[in-house]
């Protein structure tokens, strides 16, 4: 089965990149943004049935490879 | 001496660090990524370069690489591991070093003479240096040193911060960050000082006619105190 997780900065942990497009999207008009944090987002196929196996394997995936749990969160969606 | 230089795919400072090591004195191996065994080493090196492309974060997959275990292995052991800019990145994303890498904090890729100085000389890297602040070279996108506080604390405790970024003259101020990196920190040690990583790059400064000799004291002193 699928598996999609989302892989984001924890809050507090310094974004330029999120920084940079909530600036730019300012720039554009759009004065409203008033902050963006940019994430990663995976899709993966995990070949397993069962839904809660899959996402524990899913949850060991993220903390030993997908996330950097020093800077970053990981939800499983 | 004898010292070995790992090469993953990616890797672009691996040459350099072998001219540098053959320079002074070293008997170098090269050592590719997928062997699982290490030569016998008096020094590991982790080269610069964008390991596997820097994909996922820099280091990361590096650091899950065949080789790795035998590198952990030998540091472990009290091993000498020395690890500059990518290889840096490498080493904390194994855990053998605190803290991460992150995108330097003007989002731009950073090429530029710099200098550091030496915080703490109780080790083979910097013991007897006869120079306590050394213009070095730095080339990266992610050599903005973060840590939580907590282990930045643990960090200071314990000595643990090898070199600060400075001006010519010594001063570690806001001015001379090139990168953002907390508390101006260019390289760290692990508690036991036997594991270095840094950002910047002592391979590129061992001749005058191309850039400065910085490079040259740095190596010279290491095997000085190897031997």
């Amino acid at each position: 089965m699928k598996v999609k997780v989302v892989v984001t900065l924890k809050s507090g942990v310094l974004d330029p990149q999120g920084k940079a497009i909530q600036q730019t999207l300012n720039g554009m008009g759009f004065a409203n943004v008033k902050d963006v944090r940019q994430g990663k987002y995976f899709d993966i196929d995990i070949d397993e049935s069962d839904e809660q196996k899959a996402k524990l394997s899913a949850e060991e995936i993220c903390k030993k490879l997908l996330a950097n749990q020093v800077i970053e969160d990981f939800k499983i969606i | 001496m004898n010292s070995s230089v790992i090469i993953f795919p990616g890797s672009n400072c691996d040459r350099d660090m072998d001219v540098a090591l053959k320079k002074f004195g070293f008997k170098n191996k090269m050592v590719w990524h997928d062997d699982d065994k290490l030569p016998q080493s008096d020094l590991i090196v982790l080269p610069g370069g964008f390991s596997y492309g820097d994909y996922l974060r820099c280091g990361s997959i590096a650091g899950k690489s065949k080789i790795i275990q035998s590198v952990i292995d030998f540091a472990n052991s009290g091993g000498l591991v020395l690890g500059i800019c990518n290889g840096f990145q490498i080493l904390t994303e194994t855990g053998l070093l605190k803290g991460v890498l992150q995108q330097n904090k003007n989002i731009e890729f950073i090429c530029k003479n710099i200098f550091v100085k030496v915080n703490n000389n109780e080790n083979k890297f910097f013991e007897n240096i006869d120079k306590d602040v050394l213009e070095l070279h730095i080339a990266h996108n992610e050599g903005n040193y973060f840590c939580t506080e907590d282990e930045l604390k643990s960090l200071e405790d314990n000595n643990q911060i090898a070199a600060y970024y400075c001006s010519s003259d010594g001063k570690v101020d806001d001015k001379s960050n090139p990168n953002g990196a907390i508390k101006n920190i260019a390289g760290i040690f692990n508690k036991k000082k036997n594991i270095l990583g840094m950002m910047p790059h002592p391979e590129r400064m061992i001749d005058q006619s191309l850039s400065g000799e910085d490079g040259s004291i740095f190596f010279e002193n290491l095997l000085k105190n190897l031997k």
